[in-house]
Order: C-alpha cells, then structure tokens, then sequence
C-alpha cells in the first residue's frame, strides 16, 4: 500500500537532490493520517456523550477550538515573507484571533444560564 | 531545544482540547470545559509565536488587538442572535483556512517549488476548497438567519440546479487535479485562482435552495466543513495540533448533522440537494377543516386544573421573543402545584439546542427541559400540552401520511396528551405549507395571537386570579 505514494514523493523531489544541501524535512504524511483518524474517533466518542442540553454552546466552543488555525496565521503573519504573503496571514490571523474571543467569552456566557435549582435555592423542587 | 518545547505545547494543547470537549457532557462540569480550551489555545498561540521563523511581531500583535476588538462585542450578541455569530464564525473559520491555503501555495511556487509534493499540493487544494466554500456558505447562511433583506429566506431554486452546482464542483475538482499533477506550471497561474473562484461561488450555490427548517443541519455540516480545512492546513504545515484540533470539531459538526437528520428523517443528500418547502406548496389543498378557538380564561382554568402542563416551543417562540413570558406563566403554574416540563425536539429552533439555551436564558432551570425522547412517554399523563410557534415537530401526520414531507420525521407526541392549547400567529399552513392535523382533533383549541401577547394575557389571567 505505501509503495506507490512513496514512488510518487521521490519522482517530485528527485530533480532537487542534485541541489546542494537544502535540508528538507520529510513530510511524514502516513503519522498524519493517523493522527487525523485517531482523533477523528475520539472526537465522534467524545462528542456523542456530549448532553443535548449543551449543543448550541457545544457548536460555540468547537468553533473556537477549529480556530487552531491561528496557529498557521502566525506562521504567516509573522514570517519573514514578501508583504502580501503576510497581509492574508494577518487577515487569516484577524478572523481567527475574533473567533477564539467570541467563541469561548459567548460559550461560557451561554453556560453560566443553565442553572441548576438544587445548586441554587435549595427550596426547588427536586424530581 | 525550542523545538521540542513547541511539540510538548502542543500535545498539552491536544489533550486540554479533548478534556475541554469531555467536560461539556452535562452543565456541571462544562464551564471547566472553556477554561481548559482557553488554556489549550493560549498554549498553542505561544509555542506558535516563540518559534525562531517567527519575526515579525508587528504583524502579529495588530491582527490580535483587531480580533479582540471584534471578538467582544461579537460575544455579547442577544441570545436570539446566537444561530447568525455560530455561522458568521464557520465564515471566519473558513477564510482563515482558505487565506492560510492560499498564502501557503504562492510562498511554495515563489521560494521553494520543491517543498510542493503531490501530498501537500493535494492538502492545499483541500484546504483552500473547503475553507473558501465555508466562507461564502456560512455567510450566505448568516445572513438568511439575521433576515437580511437582500438574502432570499424562502429556498431559490432553478432549473438543472443540481447539475449547475455538480458541474462546478467537479470543475473545481478537476483545476485541483491539475495542480496536483504539476503546481508550477505555466496554467496554474490560473488553475488556483480558477479554483479560489469556484470555491466562492459554490459556498453561495450550496446555501440558496436550503429553508430556515434546514439551518440546524447545515449549520452543523459548516461546522464540519470549518474543522476539516483546518485538519487540510494541519497537513499542510506538518502540524498535528492542527490536525487533531480540526478533527475533533470536524467530528462534531458531523455528530450534530446526524442528529438533526435523523430528528427529520432525512439524509445528508436530501438536506442539501432537496431544496426543501419548494415541493410542497400545492400539497395544501383538500377541504377547509375549521379551527376551534379558545379564550385565555378557559386555558387558564384548564392549565390551572392539570397536574403535568407540557410546553413545546418552536422557532415561533424565538421569533416572538416569547421565553421570559413562559417562564412567568410556568412560575405561575408551579406555585399552584402544577408541574410543568419543557419537551425539546432536536431540530426545534435554527440550530442544535437553540431552544435550551433560549429557556435558559429565561431562568427556565435545566432541570425541567426534557429531550423529545424521555417526555414522549410522558404524554398519555400530560392534563394540557401547549405548543408555542412548534408546527411541524407536532404535527402527527408525520407518523402515517405518506404523502407529506416530513412523513417519518420523530416527533413530540403532543397528539397523545389529554388537552392541547396550540398558540399560531395566523391560520395560515406552517413552513412546509401543510395543515398540521394536530389542529383539528377534537381536543385541540388554538389561541391566536402573538406567542408573547398570548402568554402574556394568560400570565396575567394568573396574576389576577390571584392565589386560590
């Protein structure tokens, strides 16, 4: 199975061996796919359990979380690269930073309504 | 030294992610959950900065203060505007990805064309289709929910449109395939932004025919969508915090749009592809069938009487901003004795667990809100059922009629309580445009009239009756 991926990553890569010695490093896609299918089952195991009382705040913390890809806005952003390379990172990095904010400040907001009565006044009914 | 410093945040970052996702399987545990995602991203956002290819700290810290700027007010929306920020978001979530793909690409075909292997091409293609087709769908979808007059609510739809959008994509699909094949040669000049351009059209093609009943699944399959291209840029840059990050929220937008597909009985094709209340405006033909109507003093008195009054709230109830009025008229309730239940179906409202969080803003407790599951059992026993803007959630056709749209959908077994108050704006048919059977049994008595107003005057039915 991995032998003609591998086939195909040397023909790309064969031109440039003959360059001096730019170190590469080797994308290792197979521990990628790995990690994505791992943590895809994790995340459907995890998300199941999740109370259906919570979804709507669910969806607002995952969006936060999803706005990981600040990580690679940075990398653009703030890498030394011509400018308008650097002006879609810094949007990039606009539009996730604002996600991150809004997504957990509106999701904890969301969370601090849903009381529980025997928390609070302990007069409530308990049924 | 740093880099292995980055590697360690980085699978901390993985693991705060996956117990902040753990933490919110009940209310008790979940404002935990924010605060180890709070801690998770602060964790990336660092290790990220202090990498040595990081230079210019500028460009980084204008970005962020704008974000802020914009990220608190945006958190601060009314709840009733909660399903318009969810989908602005999967916007933002998509253009960053989609922008990420594509600075990505140009810096690949200016300084190094050697670091674009087949896999990584393949991954930015990916990245940049999903992140710009998010971005113009969920604003579309943001825009439909916020009622902006220029976005058609009610679904567009159009001759050869499943073909139209099918053609596109796969034109789309084959400028992917050619950029894989050779990403430096002289036609992906314009195969890129060839597919940049689609990508944008197709968000926009891919929202238009859906209806606002659809917006809970295909909020959630945005929500996937977003997550997804973040797991493309996680392949990109060889980063897994990305990848698994991406995952997880890619995984739960695919949970949420099975759940709502299996709440309407529909598939994930038939969502985007139905082009639903189109079809079925003819199907409301047939005879006049009359409604009977009832005074607030009447329901008051039977809601009075009852030992267990079950509320079912519908987007109409959003709609009306009716939540505070029905926790009044519940508080009114119990202090006579009455219990009072909340029955929740999955798709009720715009999004996944609109109508909870709308109740518990009203200090309604969680306690008392119950899934469609759990309360149906409940509904031989229940004295009065009092639908507020729910239609088709009700509507019992949907368990025999054949020939109705929703036929096969789940729904709340208001029919099989002893007395039902139904409160509708107008006599006109619901979304789907047919007549909702629940109306006309002889139990059924509808109060017309705004949610609000109509609970409004049964509140004060209550108040004025005073303790008995």
């Amino acid at each position: 199975m991995p032998e003609p991926e591998l086939v195909a990553y040397q023909e790309v890569r064969a031109p440039e061996a003959s360059a001096p010695a730019a170190v590469e490093p080797k994308l290792d896609y197979w521990s990628m796919l790995f990690v994505f299918v791992l943590s895809t089952f994790i995340g459907i195991g995890v998300i199941k359990r999740v109370s259906r009382l919570l979804h709507t705040p669910l969806m607002s913390l995952t969006n936060a979380i999803s706005a990981i890809a600040v990580v690679g806005a940075i990398l653009v952003a703030g890498g030394d690269f011509p400018v308008e390379i650097k002006v879609l990172g810094a949007i990039a990095l606009f539009a996730s930073v604002t996600n991150i904010v809004s997504g957990f400040l509106i999701t904890d907001r969301m969370l601090k309504m849903f009381k529980d009565p025997k928390a609070g006044k302990q007069g409530e009914a308990k049924k | 030294m740093i880099a292995s410093f980055v590697q360690l945040a980085y699978v901390l970052g993985t693991v705060l992610f996956i117990l902040s996702l753990s933490w919110m399987s009940g209310p008790k545990t979940a404002r935990r959950g924010v605060g180890a995602g709070v801690a998770g991203m602060a964790l990336a956002i660092v290790a990220t900065w202090i990498q040595p290819s990081v230079v210019d700290h500028l460009w980084i810290i204008v970005p962020i203060l704008v974000g802020v700027a914009v990220g608190v007010p945006l958190s601060r929306v009314p709840i009733t505007a909660v399903p318009q920020r969810t989908a602005l978001s999967h916007a933002f979530g998509g253009l960053a990805a989609g922008l990420v793909g594509t600075a990505e690409y140009y810096l690949h075909v200016s300084e190094g064309p050697e670091h674009l292997t087949k896999f990584r091409v393949g991954a930015i293609v990916l990245e940049v289709l999903l992140g710009f087709l998010t971005f113009t769908g969920s604003l579309m979808a943001a825009g439909k929910l916020q009622g902006l007059r220029w976005i058609p609510q009610r679904p567009v739809t159009y001759p050869l449109q499943n073909t139209t959008n099918l053609f596109l994509l796969l034109v789309a699909a084959a400028a992917g395939v050619l950029l894989v094949i050779d990403p430096t040669a002289a036609w992906a000049a314009y195969a890129f932004p060839l597919l940049i351009t689609l990508a944008l059209a197709f968000g926009v093609l891919l929202i238009i025919p859906i209806g606002g009943a659809d917006m809970p699944t295909v909020i959630s399959i945005l929500n996937s969508y977003a997550g997804l291209s973040a797991v493309a840029m996680g392949f990109v840059l060889d980063n897994k915090l990305l990848i698994t990050a991406g995952a997880l929220d890619g995984s739960s937008g695919l949970i949420l749009s099975i759940i709502m597909c299996k709440a309407m009985n529909r598939s994930f094709t038939n969502v985007l592809f139905g082009a639903f209340g189109q079809v079925q405006a003819s199907a409301a033909t047939g005879e006049q069938k009359l409604y009977k109507e009832e005074t607030i003093e009447g329901a008051a008195q039977a809601m009075e009487q009852a030992s267990l009054v079950v509320i079912v709230p519908g987007y109409g109830m959003a709609v009306a901003q009716a939540q505070h009025k029905i926790r009044e008229l519940s508080t009114e309730l119990k202090k006579r004795g009455v219990t009072v239940k909340f029955a929740i179906h999955p798709v009720a409202g715009r999004m996944p667990g609109h109508m909870n969080v709308l109740l518990a803003e009203a200090d309604v407790p969680y306690t008392d809100l119950v899934e469609m599951d759990d309360i149906n059992s409940d509904m031989p026993q229940c004295d009065v059922c009092l639908v507020v803007g729910a239609n088709d959630v009700v509507n019992p056709a949907a368990r025999h009629d054949k020939s109705t749209p929703i036929f096969g959908m789940p729904i709340i077994d208001a029919d099989k309580a002893r007395m039902v108050f139904a409160i509708k704006r107008g006599k006109a048919p619901g979304f789907a445009g047919i007549d909702n059977e629940l109306y006309f049994q002889d139990k059924t008595f509808m109060l017309f009239g705004d949610a609000k107003g109509v609970i409004g005057d049964l509140v004060k039915q209550f108040a004025s009756s005073g303790m008995h």
